[in-house]
């Protein structure tokens, strides 16, 4: 067993007309996010005294932490249930878990009022806050998440350090500190793994209660006291999907082969795993019996219906289908459904269900903060490109049969 | 190949996990701080109350906030609309007419209640509120990071929030005019209401107080105090004429606001024993998973 990977850094043409259009979106977020530093919140945004929380909370932040689940679902099935199989996918899960989160942390700088504050929330704990365990939590997953990537880091630069000039005499010690870490991180490895297992389940769940305490100002569609549960299920169901998306995405525009049998293998995951949370939404609202507010035509009982049907329903029925399984496209549109159903369901209890008694005119966001959200999503996009191809995280795939090693790599 | 044995591999997992997930031992719940029996609190008469606003142009000079003439306050044209405190005004007064019989229109006054069980204090991220002795909750400049999660936690929708300012945002409540009563002053708006609509003294006195009002002018009290027993109890209570509800009251459970969401946190974290478990148990799996694998070799 050797102890590497047969993953590669992609040999592509960075820029491509798609790639250009990314930049002009990311440098607009650049100027929004200037323009807010400058003028304040306000400035650019719709956020007001009756709704404190708008788009960035609910997508960048919310959104943002769910679709970032697949770096600890793969990571689970991968190593914490050794599944060989599954090596080759972890890679491009981690790093899109850690472009993910940097973006979440990112967002969060952005809204909150003062942001050269934020590591407050290290040293002055608040045990009864929801927002300060989700705080603590996506601070040490994303240093977690760093760690985990390291070992690729190495991996692509031991034996290739090669500056120019007369930095050359820092080529052997940079080598050999390369070597050391490498060392070190191997024989550490598992703890960060469970670890960022540990963690993703804690603050999944927590951000699903940051809400409650909102109470009556919710709408009771959405308001239960098993909103932590239901966010931890659905976050275990837009993992995998969130990585078959970008397998499939990223065949198409590196023109790799799809890796259907991979692929399948672990789509066969998901319809068990949306259907518990189909249930445990459904089992809800039946105990609660908030159904009563369907039978009116309300934008809260619309936004609920097309969260539930397009979302669950659909994507459900489609990953139980034998056809489906086999078919990348397919796939990657029911993946696409699941995605977009957990976006859209953070996008509700953020945003539509948070009805404040006293307002004059509902909360729509504004075009900035549309743009900002679109510009970060770009932005990650690039990131990922420039990543594969400087970093080996996609795999090659191995028609010999030999399994491919270790993702995360440490020694066994 | 194999560097580390599988014995040290779950001695190194489980003891760093612990240390990591165990550390932040001040993340414990806090107890429940007993309040003082002699804590403070205002009643608020709006059966008494003439909507003269001076309470308003008061709190704003105890508060350096731009409070123009006093006499800007006889303008009766706001009432128009149902104004909310904000972080330029911390309290303000609406009016609302009676139908059929104009002459007796009820005033309310609004500021934060001071709850007995804040939920602003309970989801604030970094601790930065406090339930002080005199039952004012006052919030810690030097803390906060913005977040504003005050403003989604508060069941009366009370804090505001400088959305205007690009640095040193402030969230901008009432206080109770903490600094005054520290000095022995009353609240500004109290000492400066001419109708004596405002009553301060202890919460308890003042909850006996306004039941014997009831009790003496039933035709003239609507039979409840609010803010008795609204979500746990507040420090501000009300008197009204008629149902507090077509007042601009919001109607609230007598539970605490932070109860639901503080009972799951404390659930997740029992003295994080619930996730070293996880912690643990992922790490058995992880170690029977890699003898399968090396059994089947
Ligand atoms: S009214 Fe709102 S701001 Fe005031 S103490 Fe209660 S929860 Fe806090
Ligand atoms: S805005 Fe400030 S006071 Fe309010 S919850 Fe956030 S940190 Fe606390
Ligand atoms: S107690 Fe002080 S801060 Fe509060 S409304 Fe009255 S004057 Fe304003």
């Amino acid at each position: 067993m050797s102890g590497h990977s047969n993953a590669y850094p992609i040999k592509a043409k960075f820029l491509t007309p798609t790639v250009w259009g990314l930049i002009i979106l990311a440098a607009t977020a650049v100027l929004i996010v200037l323009a807010r530093l400058i003028f304040g919140i306000g400035s650019v945004t719709n956020l007001s005294n009756s709704t404190p929380w708008g788009l960035w909370i609910g997508v960048d932040v919310g959104a943002g932490v769910a679709l970032a689940a697949g770096g600890f679902t793969t990571a689970a099935i991968a190593h914490i249930m050794n599944r060989e199989e599954f090596h080759s996918i972890v890679r491009p899960a981690l790093l899109t878990a850690l472009l993910g989160y940097t973006f979440v942390a990112s967002s969060v700088m952005i809204d909150i009022g003062r942001w050269y504050y934020i590591w407050h929330p290290l040293i002055m704990w608040n045990g009864n806050s929801a927002l300060f365990e989700v705080g603590i939590c996506v601070m040490i997953y994303l240093t977690v998440l760093y760690i985990e990537f390291l070992p690729i880091v190495t991996e692509r630069f031991i034996g290739h350090v090669n500056l120019p000039g007369f930095l050359k005499m820092l080529n052997r010690p940079i080598d050999k500190f390369l070597r050391i870490l490498d060392r070190g991180l191997n024989t550490t490895m598992s703890f960060f793994i469970i670890a960022g297992v540990v963690l993703s389940c804690l603050h999944q769940s927590s951000l699903g209660t940051l809400m409650i305490i909102a109470g009556p100002k919710m709408h009771p569609l959405w308001q239960t006291p098993i909103l932590p549960l239901l966010f931890l299920l659905s976050a275990f169901s837009v993992g995998f999907p969130m990585v078959i998306m970008e397998a499939y995405i990223s065949a198409k525009s590196f023109k790799l082969r799809h890796e259907t049998e991979v692929i399948s293998k672990l789509a066969r995951f998901v319809g068990p795993l949306l259907g518990i949370y189909f249930a445990f939404k459904i089992g809800d609202m039946v105990i609660r019996e908030t159904f009563v507010y369907l039978t009116e035509f309300t934008l809260a009982s619309t936004m609920f219906v097309i969260e539930l049907l397009f979302g669950i329903i659909i994507p459900l029925r489609m990953f139980l289908s034998r056809s489906v399984l086999k078919s990348p496209l397919a796939l990657f549109i029911a993946s696409s459904l699941v995605i977009f159903g957990v976006l859209f369901n953070r996008f509700n209890n953020f945003i539509i269900a948070y009805n404040p008694p006293f307002t004059d005119a509902r909360y729509f966001p504004s075009i900035y903060e549309f743009l900002l959200t679109i510009g970060f999503i770009a932005f990650e996009v690039l990131l990922y490109r420039a990543c594969v191809m400087i970093f080996p995280v996609v795999s090659k795939e191995d028609h010999q049969g030999r399994s491919t090693k270790y993702a995360i790599r440490w020694k066994v | 190949m194999s560097t580390i044995s599988r014995r040290s591999f779950i001695k190194t997992g489980i003891a760093a996990g612990s240390v990591m997930l165990a550390s932040p031992k001040d993340a414990r719940p806090a107890e429940v701080k007993t309040l003082p029996p002699d804590r403070r609190g205002v009643l608020v008469d709006t059966t008494v109350c003439i909507g003269c606003r001076r309470c308003e142009w008061a709190c704003k000079n105890a508060h350096s906030l731009p409070a123009g003439d006093i006499t800007d306050y006889d303008d009766e044209s706001v009432f128009a609309n149902k104004r909310r405190p904000d972080d330029k005004a911390l309290t303000i007064v609406n009016r609302y007419e009676k139908i059929g019989d104009e002459r007796f229109p009820t005033n309310v006054k609004i500021q934060c209640m001071h709850c007995e069980q804040p939920a602003c204090l309970s989801a604030c991220i970094v601790g930065a509120f406090k339930k002080d002795d005199t039952g004012a909750v006052v919030w810690d400049t030097d803390k906060c990071i913005g977040c504003r999660y005050c403003m989604v936690a508060c069941p009366f929708q009370i804090p505001a929030f400088e959305y205007e300012k690009a640095l040193d945002p402030k969230i901008m409540k009432c206080d109770f005019c903490i600094d005054r009563q520290k000095n022995g002053e009353l609240p500004a708006c109290v000492e400066i209401c001419p109708a004596e609509a405002l009553t301060f003294g202890k919460r308890s006195e003042l909850i006996t107080l306004a039941h014997r009002k009831i009790e003496l002018f039933p035709e003239r009290y609507y039979n409840k105090v609010y803010g008795e027993a609204e979500v746990g109890g507040t420090s501000w209570l009300y008197l009204a004429s008629r149902e507090f509800m077509e007042l601009g009251f919001l109607k609230l459970g007598t539970n605490p606001a932070p109860g639901v969401s503080e009972s799951i946190q404390h659930g997740i974290f029992a003295y994080f024993v619930p996730p070293i478990a996880f912690y643990a148990l992922l790490g058995g799996v992880m170690w029977l998973n890699k003898n399968r694998n090396r059994g089947e070799e």
